[in-house]
């Protein structure tokens, strides 16, 4: 990124947080936890870093300026020590809900290919037609049916997080990520202590994977219908029914098809279903208890949008809720084939355009590699 | 600290204290050696232990955990204690586990009864309470079910590679997981095994017996021949190795995890961060430096001195990167893949 790209939204991202603070979420046991920060233009990650109190968080970052902020999920007794004599003493639950991760068929049509070698933008491909490499950096700019998809994903995570993890609805928070997707963090529950190997089987569990056919009934030798779970049955079984059998009166039927099918036949299903019904979460982020996650209320620096609890998450609109930079005008040299929509106004699709428009779709183009400040 | 009846010290002999309770019944360890009667535990005790080194469990001469003579139960006890103290005088590791797992298995099978003991509230009771105080772990008796946290259940089952064990193939409901009285018992298998072990392990070693020589050596003798070596048979790679390589090479993006898995496991195999660190040159972020510092991370050589070590089969069926073939041969880890027991 250019200096007068990096300057620009150091400066919007300063008067956000000047004006904003409020939106900065200053985690419990603030000084439990490792904080860590990046520049614009700067490989390097400041990590290991403790601070007191939300003051200390505040100096950060007037100090820094930053492009990103984190906070761990883990408590430790010495935050700022290198990561093996931290001491961990436990860790909040949290799972990663990303649009690029659901398979959606309409990200072909908001997918742009940066080619690294040329800087060729084109719309999603595997090589650059201008200079053939294939070493190309994807960009997306979701559009309302990623979202949609997401926040989908989200209150499958919810149901089974209340229901068969027991987990307090208070102690749950949705977080807009700030760019393709949602946090969901879990606060307080019995699973603060559990280790990665733990956490890896939670999420398994959230993810319908490894299932076997005698858990829902299926049983190798001599099978018997009257093992079959019932559409009303809670946790697994219960979802299972209703996604294999449709409706209760269908219920009959279709067991006597799966034991006609036999017991390879159901465990195909089971991988088949685990598509649908189970919950896209990103597993790597649920296994880690070592890792620092974007601050609730910074920018994310991939976009230009807050990462921003969202209390009804069915209204929350990321493109106007969670977009709080100034509306300035500014002018930048575009070059964004993609038409996208921010605070209910459409920007492009641009063709290395010099165009004028408001800092926060500036920046959000910018963020994305599809703009430079003229 | 729980008080038991002697039928219950048999059945559960590595609650009761060796020491005291030889003392209490007014017996030395060298009698062991010498007296003819008391010979007759020690030849319990080494069929115990034998049973236990063929991988099987001891049945004892109890009838439903009971015994119709007061003698019995002592032996019971009697050639367990023997029983560890002739595996000290052996010193071989090999026997504690084989045989505390044997006699964990045996307990499971105590503990199994007495939870489904419908009719008798005691022995629930009883095994519950063993279960809490040996492992921490609360369990409720729900109907025909026994109840545990989920993190309870995940923190004992994550040793298990069966794929029942796993969370997803359990009733759960609320933050509890039902299961049955054979489950509830199996679950605690590996701990009880533990429990028993770290017992023989921290027992002071005595000195030798008079008496008990020949025994002790016959012991020796048959634990050289349980302890496996493995060989490499082959140099190949697992499957989860070569498509990572194969999409290296193609220059696709290989996820972190995948990159994570690939250089832990060619670091076990012996090469250097030099040799390792070209096979990610066409990753589409490829960055020299950043890849010689991750990798010698990885090894230990730089940073905090820990080697990571490949992740397991499991976690890496979770995070996508396991393609199995038969050839995997039920490993748990893909460092063991190609290499065969002797």
């Amino acid at each position: 990124m250019n200096e007068t790209d990096v300057k620009f939204l150091e400066n919007s991202f300063k008067k956000y947080y000047f004006n904003h603070f409020d939106l900065i979420s200053t985690p419990q046991r603030t000084s439990e936890r490792e904080f860590g920060y990046q520049k614009f233009n700067s490989g390097f990650f400041n990590r290991h870093i403790s601070l007191k109190d939300d003051k200390e968080l505040h100096l950060l970052f007037m100090q820094n300026t930053p492009s990103d902020v984190y906070c761990s999920n883990a408590y430790y007794t010495f935050p700022n020590s290198p990561m093996s004599e931290k001491d961990w003493k436990e860790a909040d639950l949290i799972f990663d809900i990303d649009a690029k991760d659901l398979n959606l068929s309409c990200r072909k049509n908001h997918t742009l290919s940066i080619c690294n070698q040329c800087n060729e933008i084109s719309k999603d491909s595997n090589q650059c037609f201008k200079c053939n490499s294939s070493k190309l950096e994807k960009k997306s700019l979701p559009c309302k049916n990623c979202i949609d998809a997401s926040k989908i994903e989200v209150q499958k995570l919810s149901n089974i997080l209340i229901n068969d993890l027991g987990i307090d609805e208070k102690n749950i928070h949705v977080y807009f990520s700030g760019n393709e997707g949602f946090h969901v963090y879990v606060f307080n529950s019995q699973f603060q202590q559990l280790g990665s190997k733990e956490r890896s089987e939670l999420v398994d569990y959230i993810m319908f994977n490894g299932a076997i056919p005698e858990t829902f009934g299926m049983k190798k030798f001599k099978p018997n219908r009257s093992l079959f779970p019932n559409f009303d049955e809670k946790g697994w079984n219960g979802r299972f029914s209703k996604q294999v059998f449709g409706s209760k009166s269908k219920r009959s039927k279709i067991i006597s098809e799966l034991l006609t099918n036999g017991y390879s036949s159901f465990q195909k299903t089971l991988n088949e279903i685990s598509e649908k019904i189970g919950v896209k979460i990103d597993p790597n982020v649920t296994m880690d208890i070592h890792r620092i996650f974007r601050l609730p209320g910074s920018i994310n620096s991939k976009s230009g949008l807050t990462k921003l609890l969202c209390t009804d998450i069915t209204k929350f609109d990321p493109y106007v809720d969670a977009c709080f930079l100034n509306d300035d005008y500014v002018e930048v040299l575009a070059n964004c084939p993609i038409e996208f929509k921010l605070k209910n106004k459409k920007f492009g699709p641009y063709v290395n355009q010099k165009i004028s428009i408001p800092t926060y779709a500036a920046a959000y183009m910018i963020c994305k590699k599809l703009a430079t400040i003229a | 600290m729980l008080v038991l009846g002697q039928d219950e010290k048999a059945k559960y002999p590595f609650l009761a204290d060796a020491g005291e309770y030889l003392k209490d019944k007014g017996f030395s360890l060298t009698q062991f050696g010498n007296d003819p009667v008391l010979k007759l535990s020690v030849e319990k005790a080494l069929h115990r232990i034998k049973v236990a080194a063929a991988g099987e469990v001891y049945k004892s001469d109890l009838i439903d955990g009971q015994a119709s003579k007061d003698y019995v139960l002592e032996r019971e006890v009697f050639s367990f204690l023997l029983a560890i103290i002739l595996i000290k005088l052996t010193g071989m590791s090999t026997l504690v586990k084989r045989f505390a797992l044997a006699e964990a298995r045996r307990a499971e099978n105590y503990l199994e009864k007495d939870l489904g003991n419908a009719s008798n509230k005691s022995k629930i009771d009883l095994a519950i309470r063993i279960i809490f105080d040996l492992f921490n772990i609360e369990i409720i008796k729900e109907n025909d079910f026994f109840v545990m946290p989920v993190s309870d259940y995940l923190k004992h089952s994550v040793t298990f590679h069966e794929r029942e064990w796993k969370l997803i193939n359990r009733h759960v409901e609320n933050g509890k997981v039902f299961l049955t009285p054979d489950k509830t018992v199996r679950l605690i298998r590996k701990e009880l095994g533990n429990y028993i072990s770290s017992k023989i392990t921290n027992a002071p070693k005595p000195s030798m017996i008079p008496g008990l020589e020949s025994i002790v050596d016959e012991l020796i003798s048959i634990s050289k021949k349980l302890t496996p070596t493995y060989t490499i048979t082959t140099g190949e790679y697992p499957p989860c190795i070569k498509h990572a390589i194969d999409i290296l090479e193609k220059g696709e993006n290989l996820p972190h995890s995948g990159r994570f898995m690939l250089a832990t496991f060619l670091l076990s195999r012996g090469q250097t961060v030099q040799q390792i660190a070209p096979l990610f040159k066409n990753a589409p972020d490829y960055n020299s430096r950043v890849t010689l510092y991750q990798l010698n991370h990885l090894a230990g050589t730089s940073g905090s001195t820990t080697k990571y070590a490949c992740p397991s089969c499991e976690k890496l069926k979770t995070q996508d990167l396991c393609f199995i073939t038969k050839e995997c041969d039920n490993i748990i880890n893909p460092s063991q893949f190609g290499k065969k027991r002797k």
